[in-house]
């Protein structure tokens, strides 16, 4: 196994990461912030670098139909998008899921209209939080590209067979370059390993019909099926994390900590952010303040019980939504954590924010004054407001 | 009222992902509702089979190239059937689905 190292942005990571998988089918269209990753994967195909059937669609309805179709038919298929165009898949994405196929989606967050706009939040993926797909976070391209493996080892997985999307946030990781490690073609290829479909309506031996009429008496079962694949998957991607790990160096589980160990106040939030955060934390523990970071990989399944363990010492916790809910009640990863903390003995005091909406900076300052906040929370301070719309001009 | 005796499967033992056998719709009798009911006249049947190509639910069943009857358990009775029947045959008459019945009881 040879790791190579590279200067890539994230989408360039993402499209490595599909062509070293190789699926048999891509159909996609393009949209930005994700453009690139269909793009450079269409040259791959027109290079003959895979050995990929790419159908270039009218659009992400038909992305995601066409996807559908090729993996009821028993190929590994893979489609990519982004905002706008996963709010069009919307439809399919539940379908995908209740049909149990697992395809796995590339996806790099952007704001959904309106007004227009093409830069970061987390909008999108949240639109699609109930729709039965595994949701992965990532804070680089680095975590982008071994997330995309990953996926493929947790969806394909006969206990699991659930789609999964794997994340980027649009343009602060797609389109920016750093440092990070490919694994060789042949590693990749032995890792994700052959594709065996648990149906497949090309297997003329066994016929069957896909999708048939579910009314009273059977449609709840099979929503049962999907809530408990769902259930197991905790488990998968927490198997699949530390063997990643031990295969290549870089473990991963339901969540990361950072500097969690006595933390007094501690801030939970998804993506890049993290990186900036990790900063800010680091400066506030030199100067002898007691903070720190969770930062939360898999959205779903929602890895309540063990982060509930994680919030045991804390005193006061600041929940961070890229995106707004519009429930007047916060943001959606505010409302899991929030009820997460129900039924902690020593339950900490917990505020949201709501941030970087449309691309809007979050910067270390920002998140300084809110661990400083945090703290005064923490000595008794007032939690009033308990909602704050950070940054956003009054 | 007879007693619903089907033991349905649960959600542990229900084919994953609702993937099902072929062909199962055959075994759900969809004719009941019918309202008019196709007859056969075999004398002026040339067995064209036009009725066949057209039939929209597969109801027309044919053995060894020939006409063999109507599946009245899953026709609809649209009368397409009839409609194509060429002029000079017509052997195809759509009559009234309880007129049928009560004939036949």
């Amino acid at each position: 196994m040879a790791a190579i190292k590279v200067a890539k942005t994230g989408n360039e990571a993402m499209a490595e990461a599909m062509r070293q998988i190789n699926p048999d089918v891509v159909a996609a269209y393009p949209i930005t912030p994700a453009t690139e990753v269909v793009q450079i994967f269409s040259q791959f195909v027109a290079d003959g670098a895979v050995d990929t059937e790419f159908i270039a669609v009218e659009s992400e309805h038909s992305a995601m139909s066409a996807t559908m179709g090729a993996a009821a038919a028993g190929s590994r298929a893979m489609t990519v998008t982004s905002s706008q165009g996963l709010a069009l898949m919307y439809e399919m994405l539940y379908i995908a899921a209740a049909l149990r196929l697992p395809i796995v989606l590339p996806e790099v967050n952007r704001a959904l209209s309106a007004p227009i706009n093409i830069h970061c939040d987390h909008s999108d993926t949240m639109g699609a939080r109930d729709a039965g797909w595994i949701q992965i976070f990532s804070e680089n391209s680095q975590e982008a590209y071994d997330n995309i493996l990953q996926a493929m080892k947790i969806s394909e997985h006969p206990d699991i067979l659930l789609p999964s999307m794997v994340t980027t946030d649009g343009f602060i990781i797609s389109h920016c370059m750093e440092t990070m490690f490919f694994l060789d073609d042949a590693t990749v290829k032995n890792y994700v390993g052959p594709y065996k479909p648990h149906a497949s309506l090309l297997n003329l031996a066994e016929p069957h019909s896909l999708g048939a009429l579910d009314l009273q008496d059977y449609y709840f079962e099979h929503r049962m099926q999907l809530a408990e694949a769902m259930r197991r998957a905790k488990d998968r991607i927490v198997e699949v994390g530390l063997d990643f790990g031990r295969r290549f160096g870089r473990s991963y589980g339901l969540f990361e900590t950072y500097r969690m160990e006595d933390a007094e106040v501690a801030m939970i939030l998804l993506g890049s952010t993290a990186g900036t955060t990790k900063m800010v934390v680091d400066v506030l523990r030199r100067e002898g303040r007691k903070v720190g970071l969770i930062k939360l990989r898999v959205f779903r399944p929602f890895p309540f019980a063990e982060l509930a363990r994680e919030f045991g010492r804390v005193k006061a916790v600041a929940v961070m939504d890229r995106s707004d809910g519009l429930t007047s009640f916060g943001g959606p990863l505010f409302d899991h954590v929030r009820s997460t903390l129900y039924d902690l003995e020593r339950r900490p005091k917990t505020v949201n924010y709501i941030y970087g909406l449309g691309g809007r900076d979050i910067t270390l300052e920002d998140l300084r004054s809110i661990f400083v906040r945090l703290q005064d929370i923490a000595a008794g301070g007032p939690i009033d407001p308990l909602i704050t719309y950070q940054g956003v001009r009054a | 009222m007879a007693k619903d005796t089907i033991e349905k499967p649960g959600w542990r033992t229900l084919p994953l992902g609702d993937v099902l056998p072929a062909g199962t719709a055959h075994e759900f009798k969809t004719g009941d509702w019918r309202s008019f009911r196709p007859v056969h006249d075999a004398a002026k049947c040339t067995n064209c089979l036009i009725c066949w190509i057209y039939c929209p639910d597969s109801s027309v069943l044919v053995e060894a190239g020939s006409f063999k009857g109507f599946d009245l358990d899953h026709c609809k009775g649209c009368g397409i059937c009839a409609a194509v029947c060429p002029p000079k045959v017509t052997a195809i008459a759509m009559i009234d689905e309880r007129e049928a019945r009560k004939g036949a009881q």
